[in-house]
């Protein structure tokens, strides 16, 4: 394959790595506004992400059925899906800190693995608990999401690129999602009883702000976008099983570390970057290397490009250096 | 109450002990044994009856074992008075190897001998401790979160799958066939620990100079990378064989373990003249004990060196430790070496027991077990690291398993438990199939009621309870 021809596909490339981005970035946010707040690294998060894409999956089912279908319009389908996997994992990330998290807070332990072995159990509780819904009531451990035509057909674009009508969905719900989240934080009441917890809980609670009450809302807004994200995904790969968040997870962790971890905008820009790095040579990398290398070694790239920038930026992109208090 | 408890677990000893004697086979005498060793371990008794006690359990214990060498619960005894005799603070030294010796080298060989699951647990958790040993030097004792630690044990099992098969062939000209043979592996093992230190050191250099959660993520991403590598260096050049993994990789010779096991007519307890598989059982089984007993050894000596006391320093406070003079990157990186080394020579015994290495080993998944041996056993405590793997290995192999066989058993039966008819239960409800649910409900719960771990070290102890003092203040 010539030059040419690597330079006609990168327009494509880019767009996909844009979808990607995207829903990394809206998991991403989760991560880093638990983050921002209590200092915890929510493994969880990727759980409360697959909830969403099963919920999601659930309401295609139940309301999509296509001999009976209650709601025949895919469109409003799939605005029914996003509306209540944002409930159903926002409430579960709420209770997720209720019963896992708040405990620990109020025990007053300092170190800071504790709370993350917590996160590490409530997200194996959460897959196993998810594969007994899927065994128990479909009977199977792969959940294929319905493919409606009106969301699979394909746009042509300029410069030869183009999207199906679900891409182009998850661009414009994400960033509407991504918008409303930084007015929140930035402008609302809420918001800046948020940024007031996350600066210093002790004193937040002097001022008249209950830092549970803002935790808990915290995790609701965070779990909602995953929901929302889950969905997405779930739309994009149409397939679910129990273990699905993890990777997503995973990769959504390391946008909000690329970015500066409690940073929303870095979060959001963690999330394309590694959208990006990871289509581009995920496509580019077999051409060049003459199929040496595969697909497969785009999880190197995104790794090995994270480990290079905290080397030089050991705070992320948009993080802020902590002086030390000695 | 404390006169009462002598009598009373002597007496409740020596009634499940007639019970084993006169009704071997009932799983009620077990449960009343089991009992027994917990009442021997825990209450208050004087030194010298408890060393008596736990003796004549043992002897009972093995006794029945023997009996019936399919005996779960008393196996589980076993370990139980395994972990007390280490874990208790007033037992003689004397006492305490004697018992520790007579359950690993003679009561656990002549049931594995019959019942070779056992030596497959053994051998098991030797390596998960081995394991977690090594993990509880770098999270525990020098505080930094690993999130990749399977990697090390990944190049360790490579070293030795790769050159101890057919696999190396592959790319190098003029190379063995077959491999290198099987008592090449004791050389591999010191090797394996070189290359995994030396991997440590690869991937500490860059992930070191971050902390905390950056570091976490960091370690997590180059465990990745080295498990990718695994799975995709079959080409260009054929190193790794990918997906499928290497195999049969060559065991060691054993004929003089097996010569020894008829020697002393151990044919007579296996049912049938000694052959190679309960001989291999048998010599993993040793050699993973041999291995976790230098491991152990190596790590007390370690945590009491000038390098262990800069460990805890640099994990208690960093900055302080800087400023006392402490060169914060190569501690820490001969830290990481330390941990990366102990599992390193573990997965060389591993790629040899298993015959077989594939990169499914070694994914995050098996990173993040290791870190909960370590959390749950306790933090920067030794015997913690140790009875941390014991007791999830014998929970997700042993006990997990188990329960779902009675359950099958209750269900092919139709046993009414409570009114409910136990033929309606769902096949699908296994609970060998949700180990991560049982696990995790552990882990949480254990992290609420018990974060120092089950064998807390000594200064976590006092620092758990200093902040759960200062929290009941708080809310005063």
């Amino acid at each position: 394959m010539g030059f040419s021809e690597l330079l006609i596909i990168l327009p494509q490339t880019v767009l996909e790595g844009l979808l990607l981005g995207f829903v990394y970035a809206m998991v991403a946010l989760g991560y880093t506004m638990v983050y921002g707040v209590l200092g915890l690294i929510n493994f969880a998060h990727s759980e409360v992400f697959m909830i969403g894409a099963v919920i999601g999956l659930e309401v295609f089912r139940f309301w999509g059925n296509p001999q009976a279908p209650v709601i025949a319009n895919p469109f409003l389908l799939l605005l029914v899906a996003l509306l209540f996997a944002a409930i159903g994992s926002g409430i579960m990330a709420v209770l997720v800190e209720r019963f896992a998290y708040r405990p620990l807070r109020k025990r007053g332990s300092k170190n800071i693995l504790v709370p993350l072995i917590t996160a590490i159990g409530v997200s194996f509780l959460l897959q196993d608990l998810t594969r007994i819904y899927a065994a128990l009531r479909h009977n199977e451990f792969n959940m294929q999401y319905r493919t409606y035509d009106a969301l699979n057909t394909v746009i042509e674009l300029p410069l030869q690129t183009t999207i199906q009508v679900k891409g182009l969905i998850i661009i414009v719900v994400s960033v509407i999602m991504l918008l409303a989240l930084t007015y929140l934080v930035n402008r609302t009441r809420l918001g800046k009883a948020i940024r007031a917890v996350s600066q210093d809980m002790q004193t937040a609670s002097l001022m008249g702000i209950n830092p549970d009450v803002i935790i808990s809302r915290t995790f609701l807004i965070g779990g909602a976008l995953g929901g929302v994200a889950g969905v997405l995904f779930g739309l994009l790969y149409t397939n679910v099983t129990p273990y699905s968040g993890v990777l997503p997870g995973l990769k959504a962790f390391t946008s909000a570390v690329l970015g500066g971890i409690g940073n929303i905008p870095g979060a959001m820009v963690g999330g394309l970057i590694l959208g990006q790095l990871e289509t581009i040579s995920g496509t580019y990398l077999p051409f060049l290397t003459n199929g040496n290398f595969g697909t497969e070694y785009k999880d190197v790239f995104a790794f090995l490009t994270l480990v290079l920038l905290l080397l030089f930026r050991p705070q992320g992109i948009f993080g802020q250096n902590v002086s030390e208090k000695v | 109450m404390n006169g009462l408890a002598l009598p009373f677990t002597l007496a409740f000893t020596a009634l499940s002990i007639l019970g084993a004697v006169l009704a071997p086979e009932n799983s009620l005498v077990n449960l009343a044994l089991l009992a027994s060793v917990a009442l021997a371990s825990l209450g208050r008794i004087p030194t010298a009856w408890r060393s008596g006690l736990l003796a004549v359990l043992t002897l009972t214990l093995t006794l029945l074992l023997r009996l019936n060498p399919s005996d779960k619960l008393a196996f589980y005894g076993l370990l139980g008075v395994l972990v007390a005799c280490f874990l208790l603070p007033n037992l003689s030294t004397l006492v305490r190897v004697a018992l520790g010796a007579a359950i690993l080298f003679i009561a656990v060989p002549i049931a594995g001998l019959t019942n070779s699951f056992l030596f497959e647990l053994g051998i098991q958790i030797g390596i998960f401790a081995a394991l977690a040993l090594g993990l509880n030097v770098v999270v525990g004792q020098a505080g930094l979160l690993d999130l990749g630690f399977a990697a090390f044990f990944a190049i360790g099992a490579y070293t030795w799958g790769i050159f101890g098969s057919p696999q190396a062939a592959q790319f190098i000209q003029g190379y063995p066939p077959g491999g290198l043979p099987g008592n090449y592996l004791y050389l591999f093992m010191a090797l394996a620990i070189i290359t995994a230190a030396i991997t440590g050191v690869l991937i500490g250099l860059p992930a070191l100079r971050l902390r905390g959660d950056y570091l976490a993520i960091v370690t997590l991403g180059l465990g990745e990378v080295v498990r990718i590598l695994a799975n995709n260096l079959d080409k260009p050049v054929n190193i790794t064989n990918g997906p499928q993994g290497i195999t049969p990789v060559n065991r060691p010779e054993v004929g003089f373990l097996t010569e020894f096991l008829q020697w002393i007519g151990a044919d007579r307890i296996y049912g049938k003249p000694i052959d190679s598989y309960i001989t291999y059982a048998f010599f993993f089984y040793l050699l993973v004990l041999m291995v976790i007993g230098v491991v152990i050894l190596v790590n007390i000596r370690l945590a009491n060196s000038r390098f262990g006391r800069a460990w805890v320093a640099i994990r208690e406070d960093e900055i302080a430790a800087k400023a006392m003079g402490i060169p914060l990157l190569p501690t820490k990186l001969l830290a990481f070496a330390t941990g990366a080394a102990f599992s390193g020579i573990m997965g060389a015994v591993f790629a040899a027991k298993q015959t077989f290495v594939s990169p499914e080993s070694f994914t995050l998944q098996a990173s993040i077990n290791i870190l909960a041996f370590v959390i749950l056993g306790g933090m920067g405590s030794i015997s913690g690291a140790v009875v941390g793997a014991a007791a999830v290995t014998v929970l997700n192999i042993g006990i997990l398993k188990d329960f779902s066989d009675l359950l099958n058993t209750w269900r092919q039966t139709g046993v009414t438990i409570l009114g409910y008819n136990m033929a309606n239960l769902p096949p699908q409800l296994n609970p060998a199939k949700y180990e991560r649910l049982v696990y995790g409900l552990i882990l949480i719960l254990m992290m609420i009621f018990r974060p120092e771990g089950l064998v807390p070290e000594q200064r976590h102890r006092v620092e758990m309870q200093e902040a759960r003092q200062e929290a009941r203040e708080g809310t005063r």
